[in-house]
């Protein structure tokens, strides 16, 4: 080894010494410590028991886990193709060429800033029942509302709209992808004769793919994640209806101290992650079209 | 009238349906801030009443004063601003660091390092929070903020990601040139990158601000001391006390606490928008 090596290992090290100790702290040690917990009676009071694969077994025929399994995927089967379809359909209009476009952005894009907190709080206002302005609103139109949050039927369906409010973030990045769109490929469709949807199903659609599938697997990993809303609106009910994976997690860590049980949880929930980042991988290799390359 | 600006008109005509789509879309995003902030300006019997007034008969901007009586607003805006500076700080500094020591010169084992990173940023706080927790715990920081700002200190994956994309779009020659001049590479990374890197790290340390603004899991699950609560885990307890008691108070405290990202958000507006469609484009 050189003179030179030598010193740019040192030196190479001092730099990322912060980011290594914080990695093995912060990251890598709590993730094998979810592992080995997982196999383990683990109450925080006492040290670590050794129960095998029981609390996996314990998982699968645990009705409340399975709950909030399919309540967690059909949440994302509602929420995620609704926040697609409206975020993706603003964009398109934001990408017309019209005049005030920084202003109509801008709009569509502040509530995404609104804190999660408060975001829920105000929801859960607007969706009160007898005095909420959801369905003051629906009662001019002569819809007599639901009782949102208090029905198993339209818990789910509230949350999504709540979080439906929020996609302006999305907004903005398939807005960023619509731009790279060149504008001739439309001028040329339409000398051929295509239409808006033609144009919109033949160009746009797959020309941002990439994109698409970006927001739509952030979407699943985040939805795995959803926490702060659904416990401050719903807090998992009514009759758990709305109980989500990340919540289930924390009630049993935090609320039952069984963190043995909140690990087994923990390792699947990181291999579902983990599966959903393959396939997204895989689809975007197979059937994504990227610029150039 | 010349063909131009008659063309621009029908143009215009067009495009009418299109705007007044887009403004109907506008009435629907904006309508629950209005609503919140309505709420915020009623006294309570009207706030109540069943249907809602759509506007308040008398302004009572006087609840914006009484939440903070009634809650400890300011020291909850305290605890939360603390706890964004020291994160903006930790997280800007040791990112940076380590995105510089990950991009700008060739060392033995960097590569399987930055590897590594990159397979760390899969890995979601749920999956750590059990044996998190019990760290913190053996370190005896439960109940104290620390397990909410000194991990910043320590880096984070994604912003080290993000940062080093930046960095190696800087020319090699800069860098070289300093190095000739007798430059140290601490002097490189503080005189030359840190200031030319100037819109990333504005991008990354925004988004910690509002990230740290926002959390709710991390001070629900660390603290116990309601003198240390932050702004959302305060504002949730505020409204579990109340139980929809007392609204207008509730939304004045949810409007003061969307307010300053608000004025953040205006002030910045460039430096977010570039950083979303950064962040969303990276595949």
């Amino acid at each position: 080894m050189t003179k030179t090596e030598k010193s740019n290992i040192i030196k190479g090290l001092l730099f990322t010494m912060p980011w290594i100790i914080g990695m093995c702290l912060f990251t890598l040690y709590p993730t094998i410590m979810s592992v080995y917990y997982s196999f383990t009676d683990y109450s925080l009071l006492n040290a670590p028991a050794p129960v095998g694969l029981q609390n996996y077994k314990d998982l699968f025929v645990d009705e409340v886990f399975l709950k909030t399994l399919s309540n967690t995927w059909i949440y994302a089967a509602m929420a995620l193709p609704f926040g697609m379809i409206v975020s993706l359909f603003l964009a398109i209009l934001l990408n017309q060429g019209i005049i005030a476009r920084p202003l109509f952005r801008t709009i569509f894009f502040l509530p995404s800033l609104v804190p999660l907190v408060a975001l829920a709080i105000l929801w859960n206002w607007l969706f009160r029942t007898n005095d909420g302005a959801i369905n003051a609103l629906l009662e001019m139109v002569g819809v007599t509302g639901p009782d949102w949050l208090g029905s198993t039927l339209w818990a789910k369906p509230a949350l999504v709209i709540t979080g439906l409010w929020g996609c302006g973030q999305a907004v903005v990045i398939y807005l960023a992808g619509l731009q790279e769109v060149p504008r001739d490929f439309y001028d040329a469709a339409r000398v051929d004769g295509a239409n808006w949807y033609q144009q919109i199903r033949h160009i746009t659609l797959p020309l941002i793919s990439p994109v698409i599938y970006f927001n739509l697997i952030m979407g699943c990993i985040g939805t795995l994640q959803i926490f702060a809303v659904p416990f401050i609106m719903t807090n998992g009910g009514p009759l758990r209806s709305t109980l989500f994976y990340s919540m289930y997690l924390f009630q049993q860590a935090f609320r039952y101290l069984n963190m043995g049980y909140a690990c087994a949880m923990a390792v699947i929930l990181f291999f579902m992650i983990a599966a959903l980042t393959w396939v997204a991988h895989m689809i975007s290799r197979k059937h994504i079209y990227y610029g150039g390359a | 009238m010349s063909v131009i600006s008659s063309r621009k008109v029908s143009d215009f005509i067009a495009k009418i349906p299109l705007y007044i789509l887009l403004l109907a879309f506008s009435a629907i995003f904006l309508f629950p801030l209005y609503w919140m902030i309505c709420t915020s300006l009623k006294d309570i019997v009207e706030a109540n009443m069943a249907p809602p007034t759509w506007f308040p008969h008398e302004l009572h901007w006087k609840n914006y004063w009484d939440v903070t009586q009634t809650i400890p607003f300011w020291r909850y805006t305290a605890n939360t601003l603390f706890l964004c500076f020291a994160s903006v700080i930790g997280t800007t500094i040791s990112c940076a660091m380590a995105a510089y020591g990950f991009s700008r010169f060739a060392w033995p084992g960097r590569e399987k390092f930055f590897l590594l990173t990159l397979a760390t940023m899969m890995i979601p706080f749920p999956v750590m929070m059990v044996p998190l927790y019990a760290e913190f715990k053996a370190f005896g920081w439960i109940g104290t903020n620390l397990p909410l700002w000194v991990p910043a200190f320590f880096g984070s994956a994604y912003n080290i990601f993000l940062l080093r994309q930046f960095f190696l779009s800087i020319p090699k020659e800069l860098s070289e040139a300093a190095i000739i001049d007798g430059c140290s590479e601490w002097g490189i990374f503080w005189k030359i990158i840190i200031p030319l890197a100037h819109p990333a790290l504005m991008v990354v340390g925004l988004f910690c601000f509002m990230a740290v603004w926002n959390d709710f899991l991390g001070p629900l699950i660390y603290l116990m001391d309601p003198e240390q609560f932050t702004l959302a885990l305060g504002l949730q307890q505020f409204q579990n006390k109340h139980g929809g008691t007392d609204v207008t108070l509730l939304m004045s405290a949810a409007t003061l606490m969307i307010l300053p990202i608000i004025i953040l958000f205006f002030f910045t507006q460039k430096s977010f928008i570039e950083g979303i469609s950064l962040t969303g484009m990276k595949l």
